[in-house]
């Protein structure tokens, strides 16, 4: 499983806006690219990334390729009430990556 | 021991210290200035963040490998050298380094490597593989903030002048030394890259144009290709010996790895 970085503030008051930011280690492989051999490298890219808050969306992205390696995303989100916030990364061939973190509203 | 005698020794002590500094001959031609300073400011502010840096993502990496104990020996590297935050602290700064096991000078990948096959019982991690270089930026990490410092007297000394040599030494179709842009044109451009000094204070680093992390041995390919000259294989003696000049080279500056550059 590719390794990634999230970072969501352990606490935050009601009604703020938090920032939330999300890595993943990857080398998006846009297709394009000959080896040393001149052989071409197969395309190898994730091709959504998606947070939920609570259960519900907050944010989603479909990738495409071009995007550099390790795309990293951050974001606000309106802290409203306590609850996980998860995040999703779908490979092109279905491999999922999941991680998450507890948001605490005070 | 009587103070007289421990007096001489002293003495003969700094005399000898003065000896190897002299003997050597040496100060850099230039006040080293670390590569960070050449780069954009959005570089630098990647390279600042301690989340978004890319290359954290191979200091993690290099973390798990540290602990990990699923090797022939059972041993993981924590296991004999413990917390790597107090062990492989300044570490960094003293590679490359004269092996007495190995005889001659290694980098501290080389290192890596002979801890892992004589510890742990387990082939090397092949040079510019994923947890080399993993391992590598997690050691080296360790040292951020502490100034480059490599011994090029005694053992070292052979391997330090054919160093040197290489530094000065014109290659490749263009006919380019490493000296002729990165000292006597470091600051200039080159189109619109600028120059740097070619310091390796913050090795392993995450680079932009190859969109991943690389060792010095790697970048050294780089440059002599891009003077088109043959690149010598990761690893070599003749890139190990370049790496402790130029380590001797930015004496003092201070390791910043993972660094980020263009």
């Amino acid at each position: 499983m590719p390794n990634t970085r999230i970072r969501v503030p352990k606490t935050a008051k009601a009604g703020d806006a938090v920032e939330i930011r999300a890595i993943i280690q990857h080398p998006m492989e846009n297709g394009f690219r000959l080896d040393s051999q001149g052989t071409p490298i197969p395309v190898e890219i994730i091709t959504d990334f998606s947070c939920t808050y609570d259960g519900g969306e907050v944010f989603s992205v479909k990738l495409e390729p071009g995007l550099s390696a390790n795309p990293y995303f951050s974001f606000f989100l309106k802290a409203t009430k306590s609850g996980p916030v998860d995040f999703r990364w779908v490979d092109q061939d279905g491999t999922i990556t999941t991680a998450t973190e507890q948001l605490d509203v005070t | 021991m009587n103070r007289a005698l421990v007096a001489i020794l002293a003495c003969a002590g700094i005399v000898a210290t003065f000896a190897a500094v002299f003997a050597a001959d040496q100060v850099p031609a230039q006040k080293p200035i670390s590569g960070y300073d050449f780069m954009t400011p959005e570089v630098q502010q990647l390279q600042d963040d301690d989340f978004a840096n890319p290359g954290l993502l191979w200091v993690e990496e290099g973390q798990t490998i540290w602990d990990d104990t699923k090797v022939a020996s059972g041993k993981s590297c924590a296991s004999c050298h413990g917390d790597a935050v107090t062990a492989m602290r300044g570490v960094a700064t003293r590679y490359p380094a004269y092996s007495v096991e190995a005889g001659h000078v290694i980098n501290l990948e080389q290192q890596i490597n002979q801890c892992r096959r004589e510890r742990q019982g387990e082939p090397d991690f092949p040079y510019e593989s994923e947890p080399l270089l993993s391992i590598t930026a997690f050691v080296s990490t360790q040292s951020k903030g502490l100034p480059q410092s490599v011994a090029i007297v005694g053992p070292a000394a052979e391997s330090f002048e054919r160093g040197k040599a290489f530094f000065y030494q014109r290659r490749g179709q263009l006919n380019l030394s490493c000296s002729n842009c990165h000292e006597q044109h470091a600051g200039d451009h080159l189109r619109g890259e600028s120059i740097s000094q070619g310091q390796l204070n913050g090795f392993p680093i995450y680079r932009a144009l190859w969109q991943t992390m690389g060792s010095t041995n790697r970048m050294f390919a780089w440059c002599n290709e891009a003077v088109r000259a043959e690149p010598y294989p990761a690893g070599s003696q003749e890139y190990v010996d370049l790496e402790l000049f130029e380590r001797w080279r930015g004496q003092g500056l201070n390791i910043e790895t993972p660094a980020v550059r263009r």
